[in-house]
């Protein structure tokens, strides 16, 4: 096919388009941090979640080591059950505790891995069972109201029962 | 007017069958012609220039502009809430998800869409396709499959342009004039901007808005009455049935991409 003069016009405004697609996949979107790394699965239960969310991110120290695969109901215990999924180059002592924190005030919910001092490392399938629930705005705010109430002299037909 | 007459819905409603079904199938030849037309690269290579190139200046100074504008907005509601640093979030997420998209698709039928519908218009005025059809060229794939394909290809590199200069935009009134963290602007964007959630899916809407309004544009030539008057009503009609339609196709492909 011979060249015509549109050729070269055509295939800078291509270059153009996919460069703009580059910028947009490299500088504004998370290409590069997408880590590509192998998982290993393990499972917690939580007696309540609050508002954690699956692909939530897992930290420990504050660095990301993980992401939440999904939260399911576990209808035997009646708790939580929520998939982690966590990379294979970070190992945590099987003993390791959890527990649900918000980042700010009213951030996103992550979880927390605080590692603990077992001689065995975390595998894939095994279940986390120390941790430690989210906390629940209105239980804390039902406690204080309790503790409140208590202390004080209590106004005739609101007394809480114990 | 005897709407309520049984025969006239039946009459409506069997001429809208057959200007669907005369759609559908015009849409059916122009996609199963996509390997001839790349064959013959050279007509979709002056197409692509003729639709692409030209539209490259409207939608650069668009995306800048609506760049700076959400810049400025996005500041405004932002910093009652004491998150500016978010801003560089939701100018990207606003172009790549939303905007992007659909801006550069309105202006697209507008600016390409619009000279599609008259250039065929007029060669059919004019008799042309008659003259190719007697010379045994078939005019659907001669002239419309190329600048079906060419429209197809142009529109995801266009909005992908526009997203990406009106993020510059963005980043030029939030950074340098307002002067929000510039670390915090591109952290927060990386952070909060997935990659095939919603790049992906913006390069996907594009790519659909591409279909629809270049064949509404190629449609409603090749069915124009051959008269300047009908020229200029099928030129009209190619406007706002593919603004229309964008913004439609838009809210169902949002509901079925991003809602759960």
């Amino acid at each position: 096919m011979e060249r015509s003069k549109n050729d070269i016009w055509v295939g800078l405004f291509v270059l153009i388009g996919l460069a703009a697609l580059v910028f947009l996949a490299l500088k504004s979107a998370n290409l590069l941090n997408l880590s590509f790394e192998s998982n290993y699965r393990v499972a917690a239960k939580f007696d309540n979640v609050g508002g954690l969310k699956p692909r939530a991110a897992v930290k420990s120290a504050g660095v990301v080591v993980g992401r939440v695969e999904s939260i399911t109901f576990d209808d035997k215990s009646f708790q939580a059950r929520v998939m982690l999924s966590l990379e294979s180059r970070y190992q945590f002592p099987k003993d390791s505790s959890l527990k649900i924190l918000t980042s700010g005030l009213l951030g996103e919910q992550y979880i927390g891995i605080e590692a603990g001092a077992d001689e065995k490392n975390l595998a894939g399938g095994d279940t986390i069972a120390n941790t430690q629930s989210a906390v629940v705005l209105e239980n804390l705010i039902g406690q204080f109201l309790y503790s409140k109430a208590a202390e004080g002299p209590a106004t005739p037909g609101t007394t809480p029962k114990k | 007017m005897r709407w309520w007459h049984p025969a006239d819905v039946g009459q409506a409603t069997r001429s809208l069958m057959d200007q669907w079904g005369y759609g559908a199938r015009l849409l059916t030849r122009m996609v199963l012609l996509f390997g001839p037309t790349m064959r013959r690269f050279g007509l979709v290579r002056d197409q692509i220039h003729f639709l692409g190139n030209y539209s490259l200046a409207i939608i650069t100074v668009s995306g800048l502009f609506v760049g700076f504008v959400l810049g400025l907005q996005g500041y405004y509601t932002l910093q009652r809430y004491g998150s500016s640093e978010a801003l560089g979030l939701l100018v990207a997420l606003s172009l790549v998800r939303e905007l992007g998209p659909v801006i550069t698709a309105l202006l697209y039928a507008g600016r390409a869409g619009a000279s599609l519908t008259a250039e065929i218009g007029l060669m059919k005025t004019g008799e042309q396709m008659a003259a190719m059809e007697m010379m045994a060229v078939d005019p659907i794939s001669r002239v419309l499959a190329p600048r079906f394909w060419a429209g197809v290809i142009v529109m995801p590199l266009l909005a992908a342009v526009f997203s990406a200069v009106g993020v510059l935009g963005g980043y030029v009134v939030g950074v340098l004039l307002i002067g929000v963290d510039a670390g915090a602007f591109w952290s927060q964007m990386q952070g909060g901007v997935d990659v095939f959630k919603d790049v992906g899916n913006g390069v996907v809407k594009s790519f659909v808005f591409g279909v629809a309004v270049t064949f509404v544009a190629l449609l409603q030539g090749y069915e124009a009455q051959p008269t300047p008057e009908g020229v200029s009503s099928a030129t009209t009609r190619t406007v706002v049935i593919s603004s229309l339609s964008v913004l439609g196709l838009d809210f169902i492909l949002t509901v079925m991409m991003f809602s759960i």
